[in-house]
């Protein structure tokens, strides 16, 4: 079997939904959500590269590396709002996000 | 070296404020103290030569760095109110976190780092500068939206705010790799030049993730959960902020997407602009009714203008894109102003935010409830108010463009929204009165006149406004 385009879009595709399934669906634990935006940021780079290969083209290898280097930056700051919210409530579970509503 | 030197020309105010933050960081480390001393101050400097910068500006348009960046009018104008946004925020914040004990050096920093991903994301011309512009604005905005670190709600928005906010940025970028993957380009031209007027299935899966990653910034129906519990949470001063400049960009932005990049594509995006425009009118004007937290009900009023905006751009003319200019810049005045008189609600030293707060303001201070009633007039878009005159220019694009059921909808669910800003009027003028606030200080005080009398008295000379949107709108096609 060959493996073409079509099969690291669907690997891709596949990646996408569980990370947004894991933070739609996800009721325990913020920590997951944080594993869920990732995965959804490697499965765009899944994308990109089949993209890069399959077009013979280097920009998307290009935009890969700066998304790796933002998700980066993201998952520090997410992490340092995560603990200030944990000093706060002492407590990151998700169904105790909940003091406004409306 | 030639062509550096003509790229920079054309992204000065970006590099003013690139340079400008790095020695603000500088400074902030070496003085060794945690307050901001001198810090807002210089970040207004920095921020009012990028302005300046912009206004004098007398090179014309042009794309430097390798096609990621375009310096054009539509550019300029959308930077100017975004700066303008910025400077006022920061110029109202400083008496509120010195009273509230959080005045750290960070935060002007982190408006000026927001500020210029503004920019960057107002002139991105390709995904790449899009993704990058956009992601140095949000991740500045998640830090000072839970910049009161030991204020339970406002790390509480902080965190909603992070979580969708990257949720957003992923499907943006899903879209943005579907986009490279079936046209081969990342530039908005070659975007547009691969799909002519055929575009493929997985160019429109692109366009609607892009878009719908863009809807989440500009926060209209239905990517809007974010917005009423940010803004209750954040710091006031914080929700003032989000509430204008960050808001200018994402539209700027999203107009530029799709008219440069999706133009082949005109009767897939209308649907979709055209149902979050309902959508977030109708939500804006209905949801915002029954609030009591006066900050929670700018949420939805801003939700209601954005869609409001999107009336101008589901036009698909030079005209709608006109209106969705005024609109922003009217709107911007409209919300400081606002926001001035929200900051402005304090009794002994403590800020409130309830509407029954406002009880009987009329015997207490008659010169702020009059400013701040005759801006819920001009919100709820009444003539001969600014606000009256924003809502007809969309509206006026979208009839010629043939959209007579929006138009219709739009102009039946701003009477809907009327109600709840009238419902403050009614609060301030003819109940009991509840505790005088203190008095505000002098800057409050001058951006609620200047804004209010900006709105009384713009039917009187209209044609710079008009001008200079019409010039901006015509650059983009």
């Amino acid at each position: 079997m060959v493996i073409g385009l079509e099969h690291y879009l669907i690997v891709g595709a596949i990646v996408f939904t569980l990370g947004m399934a894991g933070i739609i669906l996800n009721r325990k634990n913020v920590i997951i959500i944080m594993m869920s935006i990732e995965l959804i940021l490697l499965a765009v780079n899944i994308n990109l590269v089949a993209f890069s290969a399959q077009l013979h083209d280097l920009t998307g290898q290009i935009f890969g590396l700066f998304i790796l280097t933002v998700a980066a930056a993201e998952a520090a700051i997410g992490l340092a709002i995560l603990v200030t919210y944990f000093r706060n409530r002492r407590t990151i579970a998700v169904e105790d996000i909940n003091m406004m509503k409306g | 070296m030639e062509t550096l030197h003509i790229a920079l020309t054309h992204a000065l105010p970006e590099t003013i404020l690139a340079v400008g933050v790095i020695l603000m960081v500088l400074i902030g480390a070496f003085r060794g103290k945690a307050d901001d001393g001198p810090m807002s101050e210089i970040a207004v400097v920095v921020l009012g030569a990028a302005l300046v910068a912009i206004i004098l500006k007398t090179t014309g348009s042009g794309i430097v760095f390798d096609n990621a960046f375009i310096d054009d009018r539509f550019g300029d104008f959308m930077k100017a109110l975004s700066l303008g946004g910025s400077i006022v925020t920061l110029l109202m914040a400083g008496d509120f976190f010195r009273g509230q004990g959080i005045n750290k050096f960070e935060f002007p920093i982190l408006i000026v780092l927001a500020t210029l991903g503004m920019l960057m994301l107002i002139s991105a011309n390709g995904l790449i500068a899009l993704y990058l512009g956009l992601e140095l604005m949000s991740l500045a905005l998640y830090v000072t939206a839970a910049l009161s670190r030991d204020d339970a709600r406002a790390s509480e928005a902080g965190l909603k705010y992070f979580v969708l906010g990257a949720l957003s940025s992923g499907m943006l970028l899903y879209g943005a790799s579907l986009l490279y993957g079936f046209s081969g380009a990342v530039s908005f031209a070659g975007i547009a030049g691969a799909i002519g007027g055929h575009p493929n299935m997985g160019v429109i899966f692109g366009m609607v993730f892009l878009v719908a990653g863009l809807a989440f910034k500009m926060s209209v129906v239905p990517f809007h959960m974010w917005t009423p519990d940010v803004y209750e949470g954040a710091p006031t001063p914080v929700t003032a902020f989000f509430a204008s400049a960050p808001k200018v960009a994402a539209v700027a932005i999203a107009t530029r997407v799709i008219y440069t990049a999706f133009p082949g594509a005109t009767l897939q995006w209308q649907q979709l602009v055209i149902f979050m425009s309902i959508a977030s009118m109708a939500l804006g004007s209905f949801a915002a009714i029954r609030q009591d937290n006066i900050k929670r009900l700018m949420a939805y009023s801003s939700i209601g203008h954005m869609g409001f905006a999107l009336v101008g751009l589901a036009a698909g003319t030079a005209e709608g894109v006109q209106g969705v200019l005024i609109y922003m810049a009217i709107y911007i005045v409209m919300t400081l102003g606002t926001f001035a008189a929200i900051l402005s609600m304090r009794v002994a030293g403590h800020p409130v935010e309830k509407i029954s707060d406002l009880s009987g303001l009329a015997k207490t201070n008659g010169t702020m409830a009059f400013f701040l009633a005759m801006l819920m007039v001009s919100l709820s878009g009444v003539p001969p108010l600014a606000g009256f005159f924003a809502k007809w220019y969309v509206f006026l694009a979208a009839v010629e463009a043939k959209l007579f059921g929006l138009a219709v909808i739009g102009v039946l669910l701003s009477t809907v929204a009327a109600f709840y800003y009238w419902r403050i009027i009614k609060v301030m003028y003819f109940d009991e009165a509840a505790p005088a606030f203190d008095r505000p200080n002098l800057t409050l005080r001058a951006v609620l006149a200047v804004s209010t009398v900006s709105m009384l008295l713009y039917w009187v000379y209209p044609a710079p406004l008009v001008q200079a949107a019409e010039g901006a709108a015509k650059s983009l096609f």
